[in-house]
């Protein structure tokens, strides 16, 4: 069979075998919460935020996790639906540290969305966050586990996206706490800092530790490019703000080569765009073995064509050379190579690539 | 790369050799892992190193360092031998099968064994492997191209892709991973000196005379000199004036005092750079640079992917993009250039480039497109030489083993080799200045193995002190199995411990790369 006839908040629907509830609705528009699930990792069912009713189960189901079936009736917004997520949602609120004033995921976190979504005022448990101390050992990631809703996101992105199988749960029941083995902060495990972890936190707990306080999720314009570090050519999102590149993140919608994920050099390595030794003027050395002093750039650009003109007549243009770079754009070495041979007229022209 | 990047996560088995692709292209890591662990890929490791791959593999050859193509040949050895190659293939697509037959009879696995350090039993379970699935990818990196012998060895897998019948479909193919974001499309745009834009020959008449009338002037015919040329011109005199864009020779390049003393030799060196590196602080003039987030272009990707770069932030202080200051030169040599925007001249790019002549702006916004594209229309190729070569026929090349330039011998025992660590990035002027990765990799390290660090009375953490015929360096060391006894790995990305003093400078003949991987070096305690 190719296709399953099902039904979904009253709509008669086509699935394909195989698919899950949740795709199922998803492809049409309709909107089920979650929290755990992330498509491309297994499907764990664990935070029971996705729950919906399906005629003659015996329980509400997770819709992540239920394959459909020829004629399933699917309920997403029942009542008994609507009071099993706010319960959820309330006991992951209180036992936590959730709060949003200090929080760099302020107005980019699911579990505030969900709240406001599921119209909660005020969670009905007691506030009680498990009183971890806040991981600040290394200068990339900080982890404030008081925000961790146990999704387990981390763990999956960790070991089936990265493979790097650095993270785990560790113990059980209400001391669960995900992280490196033997509860080692980042810096002391095996982790290579590729930050994906960060990426699909849902919440708070996982956050680019350069970029607290520089910025508000709102304020970020998201300029799209690629990364400038090895040949995969990554697809990367560079957050800015007031002017500066404040993070990097990854998004999996960009596709091919790299799916949203990054490496440790295109994540944290972005600290050179800003730095304050970049060279800002034009430089020249008056004369030989003397100190080099600044310069307009007509200076600079004067002295440079009159010199490779004077070469160019004296010795011949095979007595100028250039190197173009494999870190410069295409349309810079096209530029390089047209200037050697059009301009210079030899064809003494290479870069690094072999390096 | 002859395919695509997504084709490795979904291929029956991959082959890398000379590639530590979870330090070097870890994104590229991640999917060879993710084929291993979900999707049932074999993966067979061949690199005397133990890399982090080795512990995803069904089966990993630790090479004596140079001697790849004797592995290879004992590789198609045994895969003849046992007629595992795909003969259909061979004979329908392939010429110089006999010659190659030829060579490889000799390249017995007992004769690799003595070569290269593989049990021949390992040798003939690899061929099986290889030659056993439907479909094979081999990625290969600077470990197997930084060889005097570079270009044979990228000769010899390309000979064991055929012989298996694995170039030209998907999820197979001889996938070199590029080290630096943009060398295919330096490569692409004509930034070598035998080839114009799309690899048209300098020295072919016709090819040439597309750029005189596109470019309208002459152009001269004789193909120019390779960068470690042009340091020997330079050391000569022949060469007087350099013109250096984005590169620092001075870190990266073999033999680093010839280097200098060549540079230093220069009536005028021009260096544009985003900082004021080792090389720009011996030029003349020195222009200052815009970063890539503070400009519009197009990188080419390892798998071909044309895709564009995009200015996020303004450049500091006066900088500039290095295409508007090449512009200035050239204008005012006489030969006036005048760009709107990077996107004017990526539109003149495609106009005499064949394999980019599809592409514009417009039709990469979205999502890159992978060259060959040759019209507006065109998809793009995700691989190569489908249902021909692009010479008609694929070529097998006969060839033998030949050992490094510089081997070990009573005073320089130890062999260096040299590469790259996951935190930082080829002369470090970038990774450095990162907070994040140079926490986690704060300074070079020279890995050594424990018995020669026994032999030599080092102890982890000590500093020593390695020299070659050519210069020495000093750095801790840290006493690991890693490398294989007798050799000694160092990276390149710190300048204090310039490892290219060291380097051989020793070139491929066809390939002009410098034996970066092989060089005799001595070892003791600081
Ligand atoms: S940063 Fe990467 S390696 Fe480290 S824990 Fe997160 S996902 Fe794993
Ligand atoms: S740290 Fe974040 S991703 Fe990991 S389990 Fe907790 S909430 Fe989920
Ligand atoms: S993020 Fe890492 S893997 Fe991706 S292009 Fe940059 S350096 Fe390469």
């Amino acid at each position: 069979m190719s296709s399953v006839p099902l039904n979904i908040d009253g709509r008669d629907l086509i699935g394909k075998p195989g698919q899950t509830i949740l795709e199922v609705a998803r492809e049409n528009g309709i909107f089920i919460p979650t929290l755990c699930h992330y498509t491309g990792t297994t499907n764990v069912g664990a935070c029971r935020v996705c729950v919906v009713e399906v005629e003659n189960a015996r329980s509400l189901v997770a819709s992540c996790c239920m394959p459909i079936s020829p004629g399933m009736v699917v309920r997403t917004d029942t009542p008994k639906v609507r009071a099993s997520q706010r319960m959820i949602v309330e006991l992951l609120w209180s036992s936590g540290d959730h709060n949003c004033l200090t929080c760099e995921q302020n107005g980019a976190c699911e579990l505030q969305d969900l709240v406001y979504w599921l119209k909660i005022d005020h969670p009905r448990f007691a506030i009680q966050p498990p009183g971890h101390p806040v991981e600040t050992t290394n200068t990339m990631i900080q982890r404030d586990l008081n925000k961790c809703v146990l999704c387990g996101r981390c763990i999956r992105a960790c070991n089936e996206i990265q493979v790097n199988e650095v993270l785990d749960f560790s113990m059980r029941g209400s001391h669960a706490k995900v992280g490196p083995a033997f509860d080692a902060d980042y810096i002391d495990s095996e982790c290579v800092f590729c930050g994906e972890c960060v990426n699909v936190c849902p919440t708070g707990a996982i956050t680019f530790k350069q970029a607290r306080f520089s910025g508000r999720p709102w304020d970020m314009k998201k300029v799209r490019t690629t990364c400038a570090y090895c040949g995969v050519g990554c697809q990367i999102e560079l957050n800015v703000h007031d002017g500066r590149v404040i993070k990097v993140t990854g998004n999996r919608e960009f596709g091919q080569p790299n799916q949203g994920s990054l490496c440790v050099k295109g994540r944290f390595g972005m600290d050179f765009i800003h730095h304050p030794s970049r060279l800002t003027v034009p430089l020249i050395r008056k004369k030989k073995g003397g100190e080099l002093t600044e310069a307009t750039w007509d200076e600079a650009l004067d002295l440079i064509a009159k010199k490779f003109k004077a070469l160019k007549k004296q010795h011949g243009p095979d007595s100028i050379a250039g190197l173009c770079s494999a870190r410069c754009t295409n349309e810079e070495n096209y530029l390089f190579q047209k200037f050697m041979r059009a301009v210079v007229g030899t064809n003494s022209v290479d870069h690094c690539a072999r390096l | 790369m002859t395919n695509s990047i997504e084709e490795i996560e979904h291929t029956e088995m991959i082959l890398a050799i000379g590639t530590n692709t979870t330090e070097n292209h870890p994104v590229i890591g991640a999917k060879v892992k993710r084929a291993v662990r979900q999707r049932g890929a074999k993966l067979l490791v061949i690199d005397p190193r133990e890399i982090a791959l080795t512990k995803y593999a069904d089966l990993w050859l630790r090479q004596k360092p140079g001697t790849d193509v004797a592995v290879l040949n004992g590789l198609m050895n045994v895969i003849i031998a046992e007629k595992l190659y795909a003969a259909d293939y061979v004979k329908d697509r392939t010429e110089g099968f006999e010659a190659l037959k030829k060579v490889v009879e000799n390249y017995t696995p007992t004769y690799v064994e003595g070569i290269t350090g593989i049990p021949a039993d390992d040798l003939k379970k690899a061929a099986r492997l290889y030659a056993g699935a439907g479909r094979a990818s081999i990625l290969y990196a600077m470990g197997l191209t930084q060889h005097i012998t570079g270009t044979d060895n990228v000769k010899s897998v390309a000979n064991l892709a055929m012989l298996c019948g694995n170039i030209g479909i998907e999820g197979g193919g001889v996938n070199p991973l590029r080290g630096q974001n943009n060398v295919q499309g330096a490569c692409d745009m004509g930034g070598l000196p035998v080839s114009l834009p799309a690899y048209q020959p300098v020295a072919n008449d016709e090819a040439r005379g597309r750029f005189e009338k596109a470019w309208g002037v002459t152009l001269p015919p004789r193909p120019g000199l390779t960068v470690v040329e042009i340091m020997n011109a330079a050391h000569k005199g022949d060469v007087r004036g350099l013109y250096i864009m984005g590169e620092n020779p001075m870190l990266s390049d073999p033999d680093l005092a010839h280097v200098e003393a060549a540079l230093k030799h220069l009536d005028f060196l021009v260096v544009q750079d985003i900082f004021l590196n080792e090389t720009a602080q011996l030029a003349d003039v020195v222009l200052p640079s815009a970063a890539f987030a503070e400009k519009d272009g197009t990188f080419t990707n390892t798998e071909r992917r044309v895709q564009r770069i995009r200015k996020a932030v303004s450049p500091p202080g006066q900088a500039r993009t290095d295409w508007e200051i090449i512009a200035g030169i050239a204008s005012r040599m006489g030969y006036p250039m005048s760009y709107r925007d990077a996107e004017e001249i990526m539109a003149e790019i495609a106009r005499v480039t064949p394999s980019y002549a599809g592409i514009t702006y417009e039709r990469i916004e979205r999502e890159g497109l992978q060259w060959p594209c040759p019209t507006l229309d065109h998809p793009g190729t995700r691989f190569l030489h489908k249902e021909k070569f692009s010479r008609g026929l694929g070529l097998f090349h006969a060839i033998e083993y030949i050992p490094p330039a510089e081997l070990p011998d009573r005073e320089y025992p130890l062999i260096l080799s040299t590469g790259r660590v996951l935190y930082h990035y080829h002369t470090g002027t970038m990774t450095r200045l990162a907070e994040g990765p140079s926490e986690r990799c704060p300074e070079s390290l020279i890995e050594i193995h424990p018995e020669d660090a026994r032999a030599y009375g080092i102890a982890d953490g000590q500093k020593v002190r390695v020299a070659s015929r050519r210069g020495q360096v000093e750095a801790k060391a840290q006493v690991t199995e890693k490398s294989p006894a007798g050799t000694i790995f160092m990276n390149f990305h710190f300048r204090e411990v310039a490892v290219n003093l060291l380097t051989n400078a020793a070139l491929d003949p066809i390939g002009k790369i410098p034996e970066y991987k092989v060089c005799a070096v001595k070892v003791e305690a600081a």
